[in-house]
């Protein structure tokens, strides 16, 4: 059964530190000859080089909803962007939406949680992060906007990789994912990516969570990876375990929680809200597949900050673990506080 | 409650015979009355011009599509994402007004009875007098909505967090009225006294403008995109419920302290409203295609168009009240004589 998530407008963010190589992407998309059309939507109009003729400028406008929550911040010229594209419905495939340099994807995302009539029309398929080889280590360490592209990103495109070395290219891989394990990586050259690993994930898609599972087995990984569930380091250390180092970020964080027991649906429930009303500044992303208690459907959750969505997914199939799994990345998360609160959800 | 559902079809006094279908056959963004001629105005370049008796003419406006429209009887003023401010006259005319030079969308528009129009890119706002002088002024965000007082040459700007006065023909520095959050639509009452914002949250924000007073009307499921001032101003009808939302303002405190009226509720989200310019009635389209002529006295309801469509797009009447014409998202249209 296709979900009716699919026929809305796709809306691929696009964001970058700069000089990452966002513009370079874009022209990629554009030109190549997939027989789509895009609307995008740019930062810094007429600046750059770019051929579509569906291109709008936009100012990053970011406001508060005035729910009393401070990090419920939307992006209202995206609202007016979209409302306004939406006039031209069947003239294009699909809008891509770049940000600037030095732009949160949070807000954009959350204009797709709380905007009823952007939910109406469109929905946002993925975050993809461009980053930069040679740079990314530096910029991890001295932009904290870098490290949130990264800790949002559901697609990293890893580019220049042609002006490092392979071992600078393996600490600036384990430095993503000291991050953000749970991003597809992809080292490019140029930003030669194969659109269909950018385009069209359905990352955003509850119907698509299907697995949660960190990308270090992805095909075409040149190296040997290791369980990266061990011992962290301090900061500023490192560790190599067979040439492949692993780091510890001290700020930015993954938080993975498992349990082959079933959770009680009305002790979980009000904890995860609690969660992110009260840690929701902290958490960016958080995603789930849960199994619960007298229920033979598996119920699926992802978020933003404070805000939620889950669903009944599907039935569990006959043979399959009825695991439940979690995902948190974040700021300076209370490991010790979401750990136990957690566990206090299965039933006993 | 209102059900339209077969069985209750009796119950409900019905114009829906005497409706004389229009086939669009295009999305509709606006209508308005040129005469008595209504303009369908598209989403995308053209308008559609229909006569008393059906005939229509369509005219190209813009190269995309149409973002915004106001009128005043005598032409429509029009802003598109081809960065173009275009007017439409009653002879069906078009001529260009004003060309962003970047190509900017025109995102909003106003008109004074005097032929001063206001349009907005981007933060900057324009107004071009009735004498052709053009001044402009830059917001501190992106400009969500425009109205012309009814009085003097006064434009208030809405914008993130509140809404600029702006008296182009003074050197006085403008007026802000300040409310946190993003304000899109903003309405002046008729008689000077209010001024209203829809925002961004399903509520509206209004200022008596003798003292700045703070009016919040809020307790809507959806944001309000429609507002319709009872002839006279005495009420403000407004979309975004499953009913008619209609607020007071006949008295000088206006809504403050007073509840609204909620008139024809229906299981559907209202979507229009616009309210009789002679008489206190209202006609109101909803999100099923569903459309009512309601008298604000007592609520009593004439069905004028049945559910089981797309949602009503646009409503108008003409000026003496004696037409009034509607379409759906999906084009299908109508003119009703009274």
């Amino acid at each position: 059964m296709p979900s009716p998530t699919l026929q809305k407008i796709p809306v691929t963010v696009l964001t970058g530190y700069l000089g990452a190589g966002k513009t370079t992407l874009l022209n990629r998309i554009l030109s190549e000859n997939h027989g789509k059309k895009y609307a995008v939507i740019v930062n810094e109009f007429g600046e750059i080089g770019i051929d579509n003729d569906l291109i709008i400028g936009a100012d990053e406008e970011v406001f508060e909803m005035n729910n009393g929550c401070v990090c419920c911040t939307v992006r209202g010229d995206l609202v007016r962007i979209l409302d306004g594209l939406m006039k031209r419905k069947g003239k294009f495939d699909a809008i891509i939406v770049e940000t600037t340099g030095l732009a949160d994807p949070a807000p954009v995302a959350q204009t797709f949680f709380v905007d009823e009539d952007v939910q109406k029309n469109a929905r946002l398929d993925a975050v993809v992060t461009v980053a930069d080889a040679k740079w990314l280590s530096d910029r991890l360490k001295d932009a904290p906007e870098a490290k949130n592209q990264i800790a949002f990103a559901d697609v990293i495109v890893l580019n220049k990789t042609d002006l490092v070395s392979k071992a600078e290219l393996a600490e600036v891989e384990a430095r993503i994912r000291g991050i953000n394990p749970y991003a597809k990586l992809h080292r490019t050259e140029r930003c030669k990516v194969k659109l269909s690993d950018v385009l069209e994930r359905g990352a955003f898609d509850l119907d698509r969570i299907l697995d949660i599972e960190p990308d270090f087995l992805e095909a075409g990984s040149d190296h040997e990876h290791h369980d990266h569930d061990h011992h962290h380091g301090h900061d500023g250390h490192d560790h190599g375990h067979g040439g492949l180092k692993h780091y510890h970020d001290e700020e930015m964080q993954s938080l993975a929680l498992r349990t082959d027991k079933p959770l009680d649906p009305t002790k979980f429930m009000p904890w995860l809200q609690n969660l992110v009303a009260s840690e929701g500044q902290k958490i960016l992303r958080s995603k789930g597949i849960l199994a619960f208690s007298d229920d033979d459907d598996r119920y699926v959750f992802q978020g933003v900050h404070m805000m939620l969505e889950g669903d009944h997914q599907r039935k569990w199939k006959e043979g399959e673990a009825r695991e439940s799994r979690l995902v948190f990345i974040g700021r300076e998360l209370p490991e010790q506080i979401i750990r136990d609160g957690f566990e206090s959800c299965i039933t006993s | 409650m209102s059900d339209f559902e077969p069985g209750d079809q009796a119950s409900i006094a019905s114009v829906t015979d005497r409706v004389r279908p229009v086939a669009i056959g295009a999305a509709v963004t606006a209508i308005h009355f040129l005469g008595d001629r209504a303009a369908f105005v598209g989403a995308e370049e053209s308008v559609a011009l229909v006569d008393a008796e059906g005939g229509i003419s369509r005219v190209t406006v813009h190269g995309g599509g149409i973002l915004c429209t106001s009128s005043d009887g005598a032409r429509i003023v029009m802003g598109g994402d081809d960065g173009k401010l275009a007017e439409l006259n009653g002879k069906g005319e078009v001529a260009v007004l004003a060309t962003d030079p970047k190509r900017r969308w025109i995102d909003n528009v106003a008109l004074h009875p005097d032929g001063a129009v206001a349009w907005s890119a981007g933060k900057t706002a324009f107004v071009r007098s009735g004498k052709g002088e053009d001044k402009t002024f830059d917001m501190p965000s992106t400009v969500g909505g425009l109205a012309f007082a009814p009085k003097g040459l006064r434009v208030a700007v809405a914008h993130y967090n509140g809404v600029t006065l702006w008296f182009p023909n003074m050197a006085a520095s403008p007026e802000f009225l300040e409310w946190a959050g993003s304000h899109l639509g903003v309405v002046f009452s008729p008689d000077n006294k209010f001024l209203v914002t829809t925002m961004h949250e399903p509520a509206l924000h209004g200022w008596r403008l003798a003292d700045n007073r703070h009016m919040r009307m809020s307790g809507y499921p959806g944001r309000v995109k429609s507002m319709s001032w009872s002839a006279g101003g005495k009420s403000l009808a407004t979309s975004g419920a499953d009913a008619v939302i209609v607020w007071p303002f006949a008295s000088k405190d206006g809504p403050m302290g007073k509840e609204p009226t909620m008139l024809a509720p229906l299981q559907a989200r209202v979507a229009v409203v616009a309210c009789h310019p002679k008489q206190d009635i209202l006609a109101a389209g909803y999100s099923d295609g569903t459309i009512l002529m309601v008298r604000l006295e007592d609520g009593a309801e004439i069905l004028v168009r049945r559910n089981g469509t797309a949602e009503v797009a646009a409503l108008a009447w003409n000026a003496k009240g004696t037409l009034l014409a509607f379409a759906a998202e999906d084009g299908e249209a109508g003119l009703l004589p009274l």
